[in-house]
């Protein structure tokens, strides 16, 4: 039946049930992932931003939240230029984080 | 030296001004209206930056500040305007005839109960600030540690900026406190999940994004940019905390164990009290108001009469033991011009 509007579904994210277990894999291997403060230093930067959404800021976010499909959805558009590396004022090797995401988080793309 | 000086407040800054009045030479009186000393600090457990213990520091002001005449338990009943000076009557009867008055009144900390949002006081597992101190220092609050302590979240900005609590201003010491104290109860509950809600973090003093930075990095103290909007209960006494994840527009959910309430600093009723009686005025603030707030901030606008601490505002420990070392000094100067 239509009503003419429909309920879409709650976008809200519960912490209790984000499994974190990828993203503790990856603070072992980048324990500087942590020390994000989510300035937007990176985004801004980035080559990438401007066309096609990237945001190194949102991916850390989202991977926090659980919300992987969106991050790596994200990161395909990354050129690896290391720009946001340059930029980042808490000296996070970003580039590397990247790197690293992409090893950790690859089987669930396919 | 005969002339009296009256220092209202027995805390860290009444202690510091009446050590410093000491060596100065004089033989200053303190009137504390609580059963012991130290103020508001003596109910710390550590100080940031530097995990100070509390007590080392109110011990060793009590101990310097021991000469002088200290009146426990007393507060005053009212104050007189004489010609030059003032007559000030204690609630133990005896009245005493001064030229100087130094408010320390310090400050109280907001109640939480007020945000009825929150759940202070409805909630079992709710707590405040001051409450987690209390533990630390007693380890004696069955809602702390007898669970199981998997979640715990922090709400910054309790009672502070906040127009519906009356009170708009920062409190300027809960965003360290709130991080200092999270890396407390995960040092010792390290499997915890702690989550710091905030809308900004203001890491003002010396040391303190590095306290940051290792809450973040060493500890994994997960911070959330955004005001909890409610607080409800499940039906297993755990805390359900909802806020917005304003970094991705989303709305969170989660369940706790614990939720602590960082309940920020406003004026004193005793302050408001004492400057009633004084015909000191109010800031717009609701602080005690000084003279100029950038080069006169421990003078009143009232003749003899001087600050220090938080009764003028947010302060932190060194803060208001500086402005109790400038205060003393100020007031040997004031007595100096006095006698000429
Ligand atoms: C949760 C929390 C944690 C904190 N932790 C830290 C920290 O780790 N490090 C740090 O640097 N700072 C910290 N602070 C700040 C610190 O508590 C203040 O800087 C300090 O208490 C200010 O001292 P004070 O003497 O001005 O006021 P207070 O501590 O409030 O003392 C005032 C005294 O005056 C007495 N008094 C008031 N009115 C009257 C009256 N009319 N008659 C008689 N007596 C009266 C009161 O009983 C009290 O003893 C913290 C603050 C909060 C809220
Ligand atoms: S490395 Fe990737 S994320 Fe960083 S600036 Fe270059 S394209 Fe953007
Ligand atoms: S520049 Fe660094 S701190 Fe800023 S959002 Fe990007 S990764 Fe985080
Ligand atoms: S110091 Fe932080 S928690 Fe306290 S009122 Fe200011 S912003 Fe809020």
């Amino acid at each position: 039946m239509d009503f003419g509007f429909r309920i879409s579904p709650s976008s809200a994210v519960n912490l209790d049930n984000v499994d974190l277990e990828k993203f503790e894999e990856l603070h072992r291997i980048e324990p500087d992932v942590y020390k994000c403060m989510a300035c937007g230093s990176c985004s801004a930067t980035c080559p990438a931003a401007r066309f096609s959404g990237m945001s190194l800021r949102k991916v850390i976010l989202a991977l926090q939240r659980g919300k992987e499909k969106e991050a790596l959805a994200m990161m395909k558009n990354c050129m690896l230029c290391g720009k946001c590396t340059m930029v980042c004022p808490r000296g996070i090797n970003t580039r590397h984080l990247i790197l690293s995401i992409c090893r950790i988080y690859k089987e669930e793309t396919k | 030296m005969k002339e009296n000086i009256v220092i209202i407040g027995g805390g860290i800054a009444g202690l510091e001004a009446a050590a410093q009045l000491l060596d100065l030479g004089y033989k200053p009186i303190i009137i504390e209206k609580n059963d012991h000393l130290g103020g508001h600090v003596a109910d710390w457990n550590k100080l940031f930056p530097d995990m100070t213990p509390a007590n080392d520091v109110v011990s060793s002001l009590v101990a310097r500040a021991a000469d002088a005449n200290i009146f426990l338990n007393t507060e005053i009943s009212f104050v007189n305007r004489l010609n030059d000076s003032y007559n000030i009557m204690l609630s133990n009867g005896i009245s005493i005839i001064t030229r100087i008055i130094l408010l320390a009144t310090g400050f109280s900390l907001f109640d939480a109960s007020r945000k009825e949002e929150y759940g202070y006081g409805v909630y079992d597992q709710v707590i405040t600030n001051k409450d987690l101190e209390h533990w630390f220092n007693t380890g004696d609050d069955p809602r702390i540690g007898d669970c199981a302590m998997n979640a715990v979240g922090f709400v910054h900005c309790v009672g502070s900026r906040d127009e519906k609590a009356r009170n708009s201003q920062c409190s300027k010491v809960c965003c360290i406190t709130a991080v200092k104290q999270a890396i407390e109860l995960k040092q010792m509950f390290p499997e915890s999940m702690v989550y710091c809600f905030y809308m900004d973090l203001r890491m003002f003093g010396k040391k303190f994004e590095d306290f940051y930075i290792s809450a973040q990095r060493d500890y994994g103290i997960r911070f959330i940019r955004g005001r909890v909007s409610e607080v409800s209960e499940n039906i297993d006494g755990r805390v359900i905390v909802k806020a917005e994840d304003t970094l991705s527009g989303k709305p969170v959910k989660v369940t706790l164990d614990l939720l602590v309430l960082m309940a920020g600093m406003v004026c004193s009723p005793d302050s408001t009290k004492v400057a009633n009686m004084t015909s000191l005025p109010l800031d717009s603030d609701g602080f005690l108001k000084s003279r100029d707030n950038i080069a006169d901030i421990i003078d009143s606008p009232r003749e003899g009469i001087f600050y220090a601490g938080a009764c003028t505002g947010p302060k932190t420990v060194p803060e208001t033991l500086a402005e109790a070392r400038a205060a003393s000094l100020k007031i040997h100067l004031y007595i100096k011009g006095l006698e000429k």
